[in-house]
């Protein structure tokens, strides 16, 4: 899947041990699974992500185009995606929120692409080198209509690099638009990263059509997984596909309730079958806890370095870290709860994937820790927290 | 009676017919011209995809046998960039309409025409907005009514030939859906040209911007066309404004110039070959 052909291209993956931003990370991590397209528009703390594949892109064949706005990144990526060229995009908060309308069409068409978002302070231009987590609602509902996405929330450099990779690998695997949810620290930060070799990087690429071209293919008609495999442009399948509610060969359907919700469900169901599959969380010294920090991204950091020192302190403190945000880790969230006195969620919004731990933990307690501005949580202040409940 | 396969029929998906298009519109002229277009070149269509963006004539999309893609509203050329440079052996044609093109898809156009991307753009010019009711847009011309100018339209229109040469594009065209031979061969022209093409098609909407303007028949807005339309070729786009007694048509520019694709592919081996 690469978009110009070259006679020797450049070594694609970096192998090694590195020194290098969460942003750079992020752009190999993708170059090393197969990302051969990346349109995007300027803007902080997103901005090194395009720089290093406008440099690293050309150099093995692939496309690195900057666009006028990031509605046109958007569009561009789910064209490169249906021309069989795995793409993604990067951006922050006021881009993102540009982006919505066209993820909502690469949700309803089923394209696999890859967006990040390496969020900073909002709402509006807010504070452009700040970091944040206040677009994590918008990533699950910003576009309008009932969809499932997937997201992920890197925590370190290591996990820029890990996590897109993955990011690419599921969206393939669902043809599903998925979110990388970094914050300007995260971003930023420059840390040791681990390149593997190629051959144990994993790869997954979309299933391909098991039938010939023919004047009856069904590009929608999914397997017994709910996701249909992918015909791409220029193959001969003259299919079709909108953004309209439409059927299985891809024709508008837009009088039909048994159509609409046919497809709408099976939009939702494909991702909410597989979450399983999909969710990946971490703990760490949850064994025998009766209080819980739950945290992701860069606040993560902190809630762990509290959960040690509470734990050196005698305090019976353990820690659940999403790595996927989305589909949200509802179960893992029930189980602790039912272990703990309590729950702490640092965030760094004004309380937003609280009332989801809300929802999941019931009846246990929990405690919102906000942080809005230029630092992260400092672990003392979610000691602090962990402290008042053992009181 | 033995029913006669339709000279065209390759090029339609035959069940999507019948079209959503009202009686008199001038979108199937557009399409015909188009297949017409295809047919003569004996263009290879598994090469071939036609985006379109929201609106009448963006259902064309379903309508053509080849790949295809229905956007949102306003983003077809922004799709079709992505297209296109995925994988460069493509013709990748937007057709679209006024509204879709340079209301809410504005920016789009004119940064494609200046990139000179290879794509190629065909606009049905109905005036207003049809698929909601007849709404003015960018086209509509001044003092004509819709309903969201009850009073008159106060808002000056786009000349889009002036438009589209003023932001780089290689070829640019004006036709009306009378002039199908010319149309046509404009098609024809752009599919075999590198960078950014542009044909502006004046097509008629009887049943609304014609009901709204005294033309309430397919008839009477090609009647409109025919008095209307002087045939000047490589006269000023900047003089061509659309005045309900002069729609001037024919070819605008028409120059060669290194398309982006080639550009990029001479960057990309740049890179490769730096060590």
């Amino acid at each position: 899947m690469t978009a110009i052909s070259i006679e020797k291209p450049k070594a694609i993956v970096r192998s090694g041990t590195r020194f290098m931003s969460g942003d750079i990370a992020c752009a190999e991590g993708a170059l090393a699974v197969g990302c051969r397209f990346f349109a995007g528009y300027p803007i902080t703390p997103a901005t090194e992500i395009a720089e290093h594949m406008a440099r690293r892109l050309p150099e093995i064949g692939g496309v690195y185009i900057q666009m006028e706005d990031e509605i046109a990144s958007m569009a561009a990526i789910i064209g490169a995606s249906y021309a069989g060229v795995k793409s993604m995009t990067a951006t922050s908060g006021p881009g993102f929120s540009l982006m919505m309308e066209n993820i909502g069409l690469a949700v309803m068409t089923e394209t696999p692409c890859v967006i990040v978002n390496v969020m900073r302070g909002g709402p509006s231009t807010g504070q452009p080198t700040m970091p944040g987590q206040q677009d994590v609602m918008q990533a699950r509902w910003g576009s309008h209509g009932d969809y499932e996405i997937i997201a992920l929330a890197p925590s370190s450099v290591q996990e820029m690099f890990d996590l897109t990779v993955q990011a690419f690998n599921l969206s393939e695997a669902y043809r599903v638009p998925v979110f990388i949810l970094a914050d300007e620290i995260v971003g930023h930060m420059w840390e040791r990263v681990r390149i593997p070799e190629p051959e144990n990087i994993k790869i997954v690429n979309r299933k391909k059509p098991s039938v010939p071209p023919s004047n009856t293919f069904a590009s929608f008609k999914p397997d017994k997984d709910l996701v249909p495999p992918m015909a791409v442009f220029g193959e001969g399948y003259h299919f079709h596909a909108t953004g309209l509610t439409h059927d299985e060969r891809g024709y508008p359907r837009t009088e039909s309730a048994e159509a609409q919700t046919k497809l709408v469900q099976r939009l939702c169901n494909k991702i909410r079958m597989n979450k399983e599959r999909i969710i990946q969380v971490e703990d760490a010294m949850l064994e025998g806890a009766e209080i819980a920090v739950v945290a992701y991204g860069i606040a993560a950091r902190a809630a762990l370095s509290a959960v040690r020192k509470a734990r050196e302190r005698g305090l019976r403190a353990g820690l659940l870290r999403f790595v996927t945000i989305w589909p949200f880790p509802e179960e893992q969230v029930a189980e602790v709860a039912k272990q703990v006195k309590a729950i702490v969620v640092p965030e760094m919004n004004c309380g937003q994937i609280v009332r989801e731990v809300e929802r999941a933990a019931k009846e246990t307690p929990v405690i919102f820790l906000s942080k809005l501005g230029e630092e992260p949580h400092k672990p003392s202040e979610i000691l602090a927290a962990i402290e008042g409940v053992q009181k | 009676m033995e029913e006669l396969p339709h000279p065209y029929e390759k090029f339609l998906r035959k069940d999507r017919i019948p079209h959503i298009w009202c009686e008199g519109c001038g979108n199937g002229i557009i399409l015909n011209c188009f297949a017409r277009a295809l047919d003569e070149l004996n263009a290879d269509l598994d090469k071939v995809v036609v985006v379109s963006g929201i609106g009448c004539i963006g259902r064309v999309s379903g309508y053509t046998n080849t790949d295809s893609f229905h956007t949102t509203h306003g983003r077809p050329i922004a799709f079709a960039t992505g297209v296109k440079l995925a994988n460069p052996e493509l013709k990748v044609v937007v057709i679209s309409g006024d509204g879709d093109l340079f209301a809410i898809g504005g920016n789009h156009f004119i940064h494609a025409a200046r990139r000179n991307l290879d794509i190629q753009v065909i606009c049905a010019n109905n005036f207003i907005y049809g698929m909601t009711g007849g709404q003015m847009g960018p086209t509509t011309p001044l003092e004509t009514w819709t309903p969201t100018t009850p009073y008159g339209n106060i808002e000056q229109s786009f000349n889009l030939v002036h438009l589209a040469a003023a932001c780089g594009a290689v070829y640019v065209a004006r036709w009306t859906t009378l002039h199908t031979r010319w149309m046509t061969e404009s098609i024809k022209k752009v599919l075999q040209k590198e960078g950014f093409s542009f044909i502006e098609v004046v097509s008629e909407c009887p049943e609304l911007f014609g009901r709204y303007n005294k033309m309430e028949t397919g008839i009477k807005m090609l009647k409109w066309f025919k008095d209307a339309s002087q045939v000047q070729h490589f006269s000023d786009p900047a003089k061509a404004e659309i005045t309900p007694n002069r729609i001037v048509v024919g070819e605008f520019v028409d120059i060669e110039k290194l398309g982006y694709t080639k550009l990029r592919q001479q960057m990309t081996m740049r890179a490769a070959e730096k060590k």
